[in-house]
């Protein structure tokens, strides 16, 4: 199983939602989309676009400036 | 096969209307910056560009902010947030001078630029309407637009409106 990264670092709203939902477009179902980025907003936008989109949103995390996400796509 | 399902294919989507009535640098995001995020929510979005919001359907954008008359606009300068005095603004080269500063943060912030946020839109099968009326009304021709619009008027925004689950007007 490849690995499906996005790094998303110094883009801002809503560019990491829009690069997300294209890049989950070339992720088989059930497979996990791990994304970096710097915008603090993007921890409650990640949810809330799990929550519409009906992908699941493994986890949510910080690290330093860095903020990870990993999105299963369904 | 799920990856070929667009949008407006999806049982359930929920739909968005905006009006979009401004054509300058600053009021063109937020609704590009709407559309595009709920579509690529799976929203069904629709955006009816009606007066000054028209020209931000023309081919190239030029697109320009001015200070005058907006004491809300308070841009970081020297290590703090000034807004201009209306004679100030009023002053030949300060809106171009204004609009270069705007440029130059929306880059180094990371915000994207409004021609790619309407290519994002484009891409995500955002609906465009171009309104006739102010094509009539400011001589305005769908050759100088770009490909993939709709032309329409007032009805046919309302049928859309109202069987849109959200309608915004900005």
């Amino acid at each position: 199983m490849a690995e499906h990264v996005l790094n998303a670092e110094g883009l801002n709203c809503p560019l990491p939602i829009l690069k997300a939902k294209k890049a989950l477009k070339s992720v088989p179902q059930g497979e996990v989309l791990k994304i970096t980025s710097t915008d603090p907003g993007s921890v409650a936008d990640f949810a809330a676009f799990c929550n519409q989109t009906g992908n699941v949103l493994v986890s949510s995390s910080t690290e330093g400036k860095i903020y990870k996400f990993e999105i299963k796509r369904t | 096969m799920l990856d070929k399902v667009s949008q407006g294919d999806l049982e359930n989507a929920k739909s968005m209307s905006i009006i979009v009535t401004k054509g300058t640098l600053d009021w063109a995001y937020p609704p590009f910056i709407l559309a595009t995020t709920a579509a690529a929510m799976d929203v069904k979005v629709s955006m009816f560009f009606t007066f000054y919001g028209l020209s931000l359907l023309s081919k190239k954008l030029d697109l320009k902010i001015s200070t005058l008359g907006n004491p809300g606009m308070k841009m970081p300068m020297m290590g703090m947030h000034m807004a201009l005095p209306n004679i100030v603004s009023a002053v030949p080269g300060v809106d171009r001078m204004a609009t270069t500063m705007m440029k130059n943060l929306i880059k180094k912030k990371g915000v994207a630029s409004i021609e790619d946020l309407r290519e994002a839109a484009i891409d995500l099968e955002v609906q465009m309407i171009g309104c006739q009326m102010t094509m009539d009304l400011f001589e305005m021709e769908q050759k100088d637009m770009i490909d993939g619009i709709e032309i329409g008027g007032a009805a046919t925004w309302v049928d859309i409106a109202t069987k849109s689950d959200i309608n915004l007007y900005i």
